[in-house]
């Protein structure tokens, strides 16, 4: 792709262009064909640089001690986990060549790919591993230390075997290895010293299929071919090149320009996906974000009345429509959500007390709480702070407020910026605000702590901030993190989606969907469900 | 030149004097935002926990008293030590270092094109005022003035990157080209072209309007009159006797305007992707990267008040009647 657009003539080829891909999505399901029957026969070829946006830009590269999503982009290339996984979650190869779970499921043994070598040359070995998830992780990694603590024992069996033997069963257990969940870091680098202030953080070194070259701040991040990788001919790329471009506008010019042949989560301000999508060099995958499995709601303070009734919640989901929401200010990106569950993860369960939008079931509820209009038509007025991490957040809001404004909801719309927003919601010093959480492929690790009444902790972020608490929601969801029987686990979550649909601690919003773009040359790219946080080792570039 | 001296030492002690003040109070203006940031990148890691906030703020120092905090950064501010970025794992200094060079380059060019466009163009207008040309600059002036100014930057790249091609639409240098000597100035100097016409457009627009108000002015006073009486050529007359006056004003609002470019160059760093002073500054603000942060005010209040010591030398040296009060 060199410089593509030149008058007139270009401009005809991207009209042709639109038009066809217009005829071809009227039948659902060929859009995907314009492409994919080239690529299925083509032989991979070695050489070319993908280039790439990361914004924001990362404090760090050192994946252990930052998961912020840009760092995992960057740095999923550069460290590796055990495992990965495919588009239904299922663990697939990474660092660990196979694995074992012992049938009580209390042993699980992951064997480790021979041969493979740190960015320095030193040789990795079981140690690393064990290095990694019983202290560096523990010390330094929020959500690695709530998995890892779980474990009775973290050993090397030789040199190219772990074994860890868990206190007593935990079946998301086998979903913890992914790369932003669990890297594995040199040992030889940080043992003994202070993770935080190892001088090596500048310099990350891993056993990715890709090494940091260059990181100019403020401009770029050049990644190059790790010659030394354990899979043969492997990565294809010479290198791959992330830009720091600030402006969101300045993004999509980039993409349409050809300058980047990839764009990836909130690169792109939804607004600006009906566009893009009909440009002739490009194609749109919504896929790949299935581990994250981003779902948003309203997170609603239910210390303040009237929002600790339930019926007041009711109301909240049934003044709202939701399809308006994912369609009109998402561009159609995202599903309706049915409960706590993403549809996309594992014992998600859509047989739920389901809220389509009924002004005036709204107004019946609100009634039978005695909230009456006043002369203005004002039952009660909240206060909403929309999530400041974006001009779509704000849209949300203004929505809101209208759609509440109509059943008698009077809604303060209140501004913060990203800072203001963290420590206020942490500090449960809102009444209203909009959130989204990644749920990490299984309940236990990403849907739990949002209900469970244990994790109501002052000051802490993502934690239960509603102050919800349900003692028979606390025991289902106990009980099914420690269930090795998938049909049991299932009923007791069906269970607690069930509840929690009925009682609404949150109103969910929207399964999100972030939209990749990619250019046509590229290949391989984002297959599976870590997506563009994968490893890119296969990826390639068409002439 | 004893007076030059003179006057420039005793300015540069009251700015030491200024300068303790400024970074005091901005190191409570800073600390006045609610927010920390330890918060911030618990939020952006998206999980937390009591003890990984814990150990941030402790690696942050934001555990310890505030007047404690205070003391231990004014400290090193004086021993010439901007503190440390925990955020970004670096010395300030260095951040700043990285960072500045950038903003300058593209702040004085563009400080220096709208100041030597807009005065000449200012100046045209006066001299040919009423006719089709005053009209022309005038609403040019006012359009570029009222235009914002990232619409003119995206606006500027749509046309000249995206449909042309003539022109990088943002950056720096062109990444892993590798150029040197005077290729990686002409890479430079080709990314640089946008950005400060973007950002040179707007306060062009300032300087030609202030000058054509103050050359109207100066046109209609005596001296003028005396000088044409004296039977003095018109560009001389121009030169020497309306412009040296109607100057002075030009000279007041770029000296004021020059402290103020590293904020102005915010929005266009953001929409160039510019790896300058101003989007750091920005960053820093949405991270509450504190020692950044006050790096930044500070490195810009030194610019503040270097230029404002600048713009009375250069009174004098313009209006040599204009006498320097110490």
């Amino acid at each position: 792709m060199t410089r593509r657009l030149t008058g007139i003539p270009a401009r005809i080829h991207r009209a042709a262009a639109a038009g066809l891909l217009a005829a071809s999505l009227a039948i659902p399901g060929t859009a995907a064909l314009v492409a994919a029957p080239a690529m299925a026969q083509e032989t991979p070829v070695r050489g070319g640089v993908l280039n790439s946006i990361v914004q924001p830009e990362p404090p760090t590269l050192m994946l252990g001690l930052n998961q912020q999503g840009p760092t995992q982009t960057v740095a999923g290339k550069i460290y590796q986990g055990l495992l990965t996984y495919d588009r239904k979650l299922n663990p697939l190869p990474s660092l660990a060549e196979s694995w074992t779970v012992s049938p009580d499921g209390l042993t699980y043994t992951f064997k480790l790919y021979q041969n493979v070598k740190w960015h320095d040359g030193k040789p990795f070995s079981a140690a690393d591993v064990v290095f990694s998830t019983s202290k560096f992780l523990m010390e330094v990694h929020p959500r690695a230390r709530a998995v890892f603590s779980r474990c009775e024992s973290i050993k090397a069996l030789d040199d190219h075997t772990v074994e860890f033997k868990l206190k007593e069963p935990f079946p998301a257990f086998i979903q913890a290895f992914e790369v932003s969940s669990a890297p594995i870091v040199p040992a030889h680098i940080y043992e003994g010293g202070d993770y935080r202030t190892n001088p090596a953080n500048t310099t990350p070194i891993g056993t990715g299929p890709f090494k940091l070259k260059e990181w100019v701040k403020g401009s770029y991040i050049q990644l190059v071919r790790n010659e030394d990788y354990y899979k043969k001919d492997l990565p294809y790329l010479d290198g791959i090149t992330f830009r720091v471009i600030p402006d969101a506008a300045s993004r999509s010019l980039a993409l349409e320009s050809g300058q980047v042949q990839q764009t990836q989560y909130s690169d792109l301000e939804p607004f600006e996906v009906p566009r893009l999508k009909t440009l002739p060099n490009v194609t749109l995958t919504t896929q790949g974000y299935e581990f994250v499995a981003p779902m948003a709601w309203l997170e609603i303070n239910h210390r303040v009345k009237p929002l600790d009734d339930k019926r007041f919640r009711k109301a909240i989901a049934y003044a709202i429509d939701r399809k308006f929401i994912r369609d009109k200010i998402w561009f159609g990106l995202g599903r309706v959500p049915t409960g706590p569950i993403n549809s996309v993860v594992k014992f998600y369960d859509p047989k739920v007390t389901t809220y389509e939008p009924s002004p005036e079931k709204a107004k019946a509820l609100l009634d039978e709480m005695g909230l009456k209009p006043d002369a203005k038509g004002v039952r009660a007025t909240v206060k909403l702070m929309p999530m400041p991490y974006g001009e779509t957040w704000t849209r949300l809001g203004e929505y809101l407020k209208q759609a509440l404004g109509k059943v008698g909801v009077a809604v303060v719309l209140e501004s913060t910026d990203a800072a203001g927003w963290a420590q206020r919601v942490a500090n449960w010093d809102y009444e209203i605000t909009t959130n989204f959480l990644y749920q990490y492929g299984d309940p236990a690790l990403g849907v739990a702590r949002t209900y469970i009444s244990s994790n109501i902790r002052k000051g802490v972020l993502f934690t239960n901030t509603m102050g919800y608490s349900n003692p028979k929601v606390d025991e289902l969801f106990d009980q099914a993190s420690r269930e090795n029987d998938p049909a049991k686990r299932q009923e007791q979550y069906s269970e607690v989606q069930r509840i929690l649909s009925d009682e609404l601690p949150v109103v969910w919003l929207l399964e999100m969907e972030f939209p990749t773009f990619l250019d046509k040359r590229v290949r391989n790219a984002n297959t599976s469900a870590i997506g563009v946080n994968d490893t890119y080792e296969s990826v390639w570039l068409a002439k | 030149m004893l007076g030059f001296a003179q006057l420039f030492a005793s300015r540069l002690v009251k700015a030491a004097a200024i300068l303790i003040a400024i970074v005091v109070m901005n190191f409570f203006l800073v600390h006045a935002a609610p927010g920390d940031p330890a918060m911030v990148m618990a939020g952006e890691a998206g999980a937390a926990d009591e003890k990984f906030v814990a150990q941030l703020r402790e690696q942050f120092g934001l555990d310890r008293p505030l007047i404690e905090q205070l003391a231990t950064y004014v400290g090193k501010v004086m021993q010439g030590d901007l503190g440390f970025s925990y955020r970004q794992q670096r010395p300030v200094r260095d951040i700043l270092a990285e960072r500045l060079p950038a903003t300058l380059v593209l702040t004085l060019t563009a400080f220096v094109l709208a100041l030597a466009a807009g005065v000449a163009l200012g100046t045209l207008a006066a001299v040919a005022v009423g006719t089709w040309a005053d009209s022309a600059i005038t609403v040019i002036a006012l359009l570029a003035y009222a235009t914002p100014i990232y619409w003119i930057g995206l606006m500027l790249s749509l046309l000249f990157s995206i449909q042309l091609g003539w022109l990088p639409a943002f950056g720096y240098e062109t990444i892993g080209a590798g150029y040197t000597g005077l290729a990686h100035v002409a890479d430079v100097a080709a990314h640089l072209i946008l950005p400060v016409i973007t950002l040179a457009l707007f306060y062009m627009a300032g300087y030609a309007r202030l000058t054509r108000a103050s050359m109207l002015e100066v046109r209609g006073l005596d001296f003028v009159k005396t000088a044409k009486a004296k039977g003095l050529t018109k560009s001389r007359i121009v030169t020497r006797h309306v412009l040296r006056n109607a100057i002075l004003p030009v000279i007041t609002v770029a000296g004021i305007q020059a402290g103020q470019l590293v904020g102005g160059s915010i929005l266009i760093e953001t929409v160039f992707a510019w790896p300058g002073i101003g989007r750091l500054a920005f960053e820093a603000v949405l991270q509450r990267d504190y020692q950044v942060l006050l790096g930044i005010f500070l490195v810009t209040s030194v610019m503040v008040i270097l230029f404002n010591i600048l713009t009375d030398i250069l009174y004098g040296l313009v209006d040599p009647r204009i006498q320097v009060s110490q």
